[in-house]
């Protein structure tokens, strides 16, 4: 029978030769994905009904991001209970702070991200791995315990949509401006239960940054999973950063594998795009935003706080300065190292922006850059939902890492091409 | 199983509002009812169902906590519950003893989380064009059906498969693996 990427991941994973969109499955699970916010609660809930256990203290990969360092007493009660717990279980894959990142850059960049395999972590954006060509996908603290104490987890099979990627991007458009052109195609439930399957020569030039920006925003549409298939880039990225365990299984969708729909993206045709408060489907081209003026820009997140990010942002604003409050977030210490040894530190401290420590921080409305009421923010992150990044009478508008550097030197929303 | 005439909501009830009545709608006549808007992110430094409950809904309806009593429902329009997939937003709404969300439709993980949780969550299309603020509303979750008594109406709905009831009625996922 027929499958996408995605079907014939599930069906090994449940023990079946072939599934198909609708079955209800249980499947293995290769690596589980624990951060501050939602992981406390699964343990304490495993505690309470006497299941103090996990499957594999190797499959287990703990990074306390979201507030961290601790930005107050209860975040800092958080990080305690992971930490003893961590060290409980001795699990193996343990990032606290020092080590700790965006869950999200951290988990590829460190190696826990192969090809064919099912991961789930406590956290809506896990879809991102999907660009190595595993199933991915995020879940609550329930299925959290349940995946750390058993190893499996029940799902049903999503259907796909399949996004046929084609040209090249125009000079100054990013990864970023094709998925939220996606996203505003088909609207915030335009993928709801579904898998979204990218595939075309679009994607052949886009490095694997650039990729998971773009699974990493699935979820934006709804979508369960995000899935690219694997290619000599995939296969680059792997090559330099798989550490203990190299092999993985490759997977393709069949020729006559069923999609719900397709759609086509032409990138060549694409602008830089900014998603308009207060939903990242509206999206509007950069020539219809222009000029909206702005209090602040923030340029991190597991969206887009990689060292290409910070490559791009840098390349704006050398030389400049910033017209408003602009916070710099890499998203994990080697890019944070990594950004500091190409001097892109000096650049962010000449134009007047602020670099912070690894965290989720502001994205979420955490901490490292909260906003006032009456306040708009542009910002490389994925929602722009009310009140996410502070007060619920704030603004936040979506965009690339060039706009949002373009738009911190002129202090309102501005079309990155000027500048690059 | 019948959601508000079930023990725990009338023990419930009766226990808060001391009438065995209730069971109103708080109708959010929206779509995309997210759960930064359910549960702030301002607040998931905590996880203790009880003190997100006070902060329920809040960046929607400042009023929604003073407002709502035990065994009332939410309804809303499409893809309630989108964007993280913090639990804190199924828990907040059970902490403020909510018996059910019913909406038009639900994003993935709010849906899961809330079967996991053995929370009802009922996909009735067109909610918001039945059900208006205040109305008193009964569900058979099994059966697939939703009365509406003060408009007089029965809405049928696709119930949720067997084996997300049982969990459900299991009173969660983990009591279930526990078993």
């Amino acid at each position: 029978m027929a499958m996408t990427i995605t079907e014939k991941i599930l069906a090994v994973h449940s023990g079946n030769e072939s599934v198909k969109a609708g079955q209800l499955i249980n499947a293995d699970i290769d690596v589980v994905m624990c951060h501050d916010v939602t992981t406390p609660a699964a343990i304490s809930m495993l505690a309470e009904r006497g299941l103090d256990r996990v499957f594999d203290s190797e499959k287990i990969v703990v990074t306390p991001d979201h507030f961290q360092p601790a930005k107050d007493i209860k975040s800092a009660e958080l990080h305690k209970r992971l930490d003893d717990w961590c060290k409980k279980h001795k699990i193996k894959h343990y990032y606290p702070l020092g080590k700790a990142g965006v869950c999200h850059a951290l988990l590829p960049e460190q190696g826990h991200v192969r090809p064919g395999e099912v991961i789930v972590g406590g956290d809506s954006h896990t879809c991102t791995y999907g660009a190595f060509g595993a199933f991915s996908t995020g879940v609550g603290s329930t299925d959290l315990a349940a995946a750390i104490a058993t190893g499996q987890l029940w799902f049903r099979v999503p259907s796909s949509i399949k996004f046929e990627l084609s040209g090249k991007l125009s000079p100054a458009v990013y990864s970023k401006d094709i998925v939220l052109e996606v996203i505003r195609r088909i609207g915030t439930d335009g993928a709801r239960y579904m898998a979204m399957e990218f595939a075309g020569d679009g994607l052949a030039d886009l490095s694997m940054e650039a990729r998971m920006t773009i699974t990493n925003m699935a979820i934006e549409a709804g979508g369960k999973n995000g899935i690219m298939a694997v290619d000599e880039v995939t296969r680059a990225y792997l090559a330099e950063h798989l550490k203990d365990k190299a092999d993985f299984t490759v997977y393709e969708s069949d020729a006559d594998a069923e999609y719900v729909r397709c759609e086509e993206i032409d990138c060549a045709a694409l602008e830089p795009m900014v998603a308009f408060p207060h939903l990242p489907s509206n999206g509007k081209a950069i020539s219809e935003a222009a000029g909206l003026a702005m209090d602040q820009s923030y340029i991190g997140s597991c969206t887009n706080g990689r060292i290409e990010d910070l490559r791009i942002a840098a390349e704006i604003l050398k030389g400049r300065q910033v017209a408003i409050r602009t916070i710099v977030v890499p998203a994990t210490p080697e890019i944070w190292k990594q950004a500091m040894d190409e001097k892109l530190f000096d650049v962010f401290y000449d134009a007047g922006c602020v670099v912070s420590a690894p965290t989720c921080g502001a994205c979420l409305g955490g901490f490292m850059g909260i906003l006032a009421a009456g306040e708009k923010c542009v910002s490389t992150t994925n929602r722009n939902f009310v009140g996410r990044m502070g007060s619920p009478k704030s603004e936040v508008y979506l965009a690339s890492p060039a706009t949002a550097a373009a738009s911190a030197v002129e202090g309102k929303l501005t079309d990155p091409r000027k500048y690059l | 199983m019948q959601i508000r005439s079930t023990e725990k909501f009338c023990e419930l009830q009766t226990r808060q509002n001391g009438r065995l009545d209730m069971g109103k709608s708080h109708v959010y006549k929206r779509d995309n009812i997210n759960t930064d808007e359910i549960i702030p992110a301002r607040y998931l430094n905590m996880d203790a169902e009880e003190e997100l409950a006070r902060h329920c809904m809040e960046d929607i309806d400042t009023e929604f906590v003073a407002k709502v009593a035990a065994g009332d429902f939410i309804v809303a329009g499409e893809d309630f519950g989108c964007g993280s997939s913090r639990e804190h937003a199924v828990w907040a709404i059970r902490g403020a003893k909510v018996a059910a969300v019913i909406a038009g439709s639900f994003a993935r993980i709010f849906y899961r989380n809330a079967i996991n949780c053995g929370f009802l969550v009922v996909e009735l299309p067109g909610a918001v064009q039945k059900i208006s603020n205040g109305d008193e509303l009964e569900i058979d979750a099994r059966g697939g059906k939703l009365k509406n008594v003060t408009r007089k109406e029965v809405y049928e709905f696709t119930p949720l498969p067997d084996f997300a009831l049982e969990i459900i009625e299991a009173g969660g996922l983990l009591k279930k693996i526990a078993e």
